[in-house]
């Protein structure tokens, strides 16, 4: 939990930010019969890349990469407008679509386990060739559909929460009860950790590697149906543009070494929710676009740095060595590997 | 047995990698060998809003109705792809390359090859901002600053009979764009003559929907009191329209929004009044395009700026043309 303490800094400091420029910035109204606030905008918008990084988490912890998340957003999207536009029921609609991205993402699995392609290839194939299939699938155009129910999957309110909000939710709860209440979170970790040593301790590697890869591809399809449906429309150039890099850096930002062997559900979430704060945090203190990315940059170099065990002792000394040995031992080492160094605090520990 | 399946799906890939590179060059040497047909290249800037892919569908299908062999790329809104796409134009020694840049500068260098090749060059709807101007021989396109302008002079028009402050937001376009360069600046220079209009907010919503509405919902929290919304293009407008009925305002009544393009999406909310008004960017270029194209081919002058014909459209005027709008 200790090493959560950082991004969570993090994020009350941007929040901060944001009241001393708006000081209405915490308040939330319910209006319209929904909440309604920056807060809930913060989640709202920031649901999709939530899911998204849930699934990269997964991936990450088994040591790979999956760049093809932000074309499955616009294929999830693009072949569920496609499907409504032409009539087909709203069931239908979601489940091609979602059935799609799970073939997809087993696809990238079965790349790397079984043919044994590196990961950030693998899944690099899919991150170029799925925009394409994107486009085929919308015809390079727009498609606008008027459909209240599926409306409500992005867009729509669900006793006043935004529906959005209330999926990443369960999705939440679902993986973290499946990861962390069962034993499936251990062996993923332990095929990120070393997957022959895991092979040969009779754990199928295999199967976990294909299975994770479906998941975030699964989690990316969820979050495409969002995005596409809080518009009302599918673009298959522009839907999940890059968010694969912003899933991946909210995932490092909770402070999930990209090494693999372990992971940060909560930190993931943590770090999604100060990408989307500080995306926030420009419309409203009105950062001038053309030096929108310098802003993010900043930030976000510092969010790093901050984290760094090693930095921190550069920068503020000591005090920190002093306390270090209380920390528990795992905890220690992943934040070691986090900032790729190794531990000075080995021997001395209690 | 995994790692031979493996190594045959990889030769399978391989072969297949190889014969579509192979088929892609000999239709490319083939398409410029015909020496009566016009081969035409055009690199567009991607498929980011309606108004884009109206402006595609006008070039494809003039090309077809001019006997005009167009080979067309979508550079996904990244100047290195159409960079890419305007040297295999080169390569493949097309007649004459068209093109829309994505953003205003950079183009020298490969303008200059298309120059030393001997093809000409004809921008459309975007213009670069290059001092060399015998590096393309004309620009077919709207005007933006003119755009921006017929914007504010509506908004300084709808309220010359208030002297309250007026707060207005603006959502851009694409940084660096020239429609959202030109749009800004020509608003700018009319309504700054009257200090009562401030532009309170301003932030790119890249011209696309899903940005418009995120942007404006923070606008909206941000600041209370907005008047006014001036959107770069009518996708911006129509995301910014959803925010505006989310914190339970009306828009046209409560924010009125200015936007440009004419959609036909757009065109139906001015039509049921939640835009106020509309200045058009026609994206039907295609015809004049490939009258130019067809001339400057056969080496006759042209001018080195042709504006494409716009008008501006009132929630009236949206009510009674709706119905014949093309895109």
């Amino acid at each position: 939990m200790k090493r959560l303490v950082w991004p969570a800094g993090v994020l009350l400091l941007l929040l901060a930010l944001n009241v001393v420029f708006t000081p209405s910035f915490l308040s939330i109204q319910v209006r319209d019969g929904h909440l309604y606030g920056s807060l809930i905008d913060i989640l709202r918008f920031g649901a999709p890349l939530i899911l998204v990084a849930i699934g990269m988490t997964l991936v990450i912890a088994t040591g790979g990469i999956d760049l093809s998340v932000g074309s499955v957003v616009a294929i999830a999207g693009a072949l569920a407008c496609l499907q409504i536009s032409l009539d087909a029921g709203l069931i239908t609609a979601i489940a091609l679509a979602l059935g799609l991205c799970l073939l997809l993402g087993a696809w990238n699995g079965l790349l790397v386990a079984a043919v044994g392609i590196q990961p950030i290839i693998a899944t690099l194939i899919l991150m170029v060739a799925g925009r394409g299939l994107a486009q085929l699938i919308t015809g390079g155009q727009i498609i606008t559909v008027n459909d209240p129910a599926y409306k409500m999957i992005g867009g729509g309110y669900w006793l006043t929460v935004p529906s959005g909000i209330v999926i990443v939710a369960v999705v939440l709860v679902v993986t973290a009860f499946l990861t962390r209440r069962l034993a499936l979170g251990m062996l993923i970790e332990s095929v990120g950790g070393n997957a022959e040593a895991s092979r040969l301790a009779g754990i199928r590697s295999r199967g976990i590697l294909v299975m994770v890869y479906a998941f975030a591809a699964l989690c990316a399809g969820v979050a495409g149906l969002m995005i596409s449906s809080n518009v009302s429309s599918a673009d298959g150039n522009n839907a999940g543009l890059w968010i694969e890099l912003d899933a991946i850096l909210a995932v490092v930002i909770g402070g999930t070494s990209l090494a693999g062997g372990r992971f940060s559900l909560a930190g993931t979430v943590l770090g999604a929710l100060i990408i989307q704060t500080l995306t926030t945090t420009i419309y409203s203190i009105g950062v001038p676009p053309e030096t929108t990315l310098l802003f993010k940059a900043l930030v976000v170099t510092a969010v790093c740095l901050v984290q760094s065990r090693s930095f921190r002792e550069k920068v503020f000394g000591g005090r920190k060595r002093a306390a270090a040995p209380a920390v528990p031992a795992a905890t220690d080492r992943t934040e070691r590997e986090t900032a790729g160094l190794p531990g000075p605090q080995d021997g001395v520990r209690p | 047995m995994l790692k031979r399946i493996s190594a045959a799906v990889l030769a399978g890939l391989t072969a297949m990698a190889v014969t579509a590179c192979g088929s892609g060059g000999g239709g490319a040497s083939g398409g410029s060998s015909g020496a009566d047909v016009i081969t035409m290249g055009f690199s567009q800037v991607g498929a980011e809003s309606g108004w884009r892919t109206a402006n595609t569908k006008s070039v494809q299908d003039a090309a077809k109705e001019a006997g005009i062999t167009l080979k067309f790329s979508d550079a996904q809104q990244k100047q290195e792809n159409q960079i890419k796409a305007i040297r295999s134009y080169i390569q493949q020694r097309v007649d004459v390359i068209a093109f829309s840049p994505v953003v205003e500068s950079g183009w020298d260098t490969v303008l200059k090859e298309a120059k030393d090749a001997n093809i000409p060059v004809i921008l459309t709807d975007r213009a670069v901002d290059s001092p060399d101007k015998s590096l393309y021989k004309t620009f077919l396109g709207s005007d933006f600053v003119e755009e921006g302008k017929k914007a504010g002079t509506w908004l300084v028009e709808e309220y010359k009979d208030s002297t309250d402050p007026v707060n207005i937001v603006e959502l851009q376009g694409t940084t660096g764009s020239a429609p959202a360069n030109d749009r800004r600046d020509g608003f700018q220079e009319v309504i700054k003559a009257d200090p009562k209009f401030k532009v309170i907010a301003s932030q790119t919503g890249d011209f696309t929907r899903a940005k418009g509405k995120e942007v404006m919902e923070a606008f909206l929290k941000a600041n209370p009191d907005i008047d006014v919304l001036y959107a770069h293009n009518d996708d911006m407008g129509l995301g910014a329209i959803e925010a505006i009925e989310g914190a339970g305002k009306v828009p046209g009544q409560d924010i009125k929004i200015i936007t440009v393009d004419a959609v036909k999406d757009g065109m139906q909310a001015l039509a049921d009044g939640k835009i106020s008004f509309i200045v058009e960017c026609s994206p039907l270029l295609g015809p004049q395009l490939m009258d130019l194209a067809k001339k400057v081919v056969a080496g006759e002058q042209v001018p080195d700026r042709v504006v494409t014909e716009e008008t501006t459209f009132t929630q009236e005027q949206a009510k009674e043309v709706l119905s014949t709008r093309q895109y």
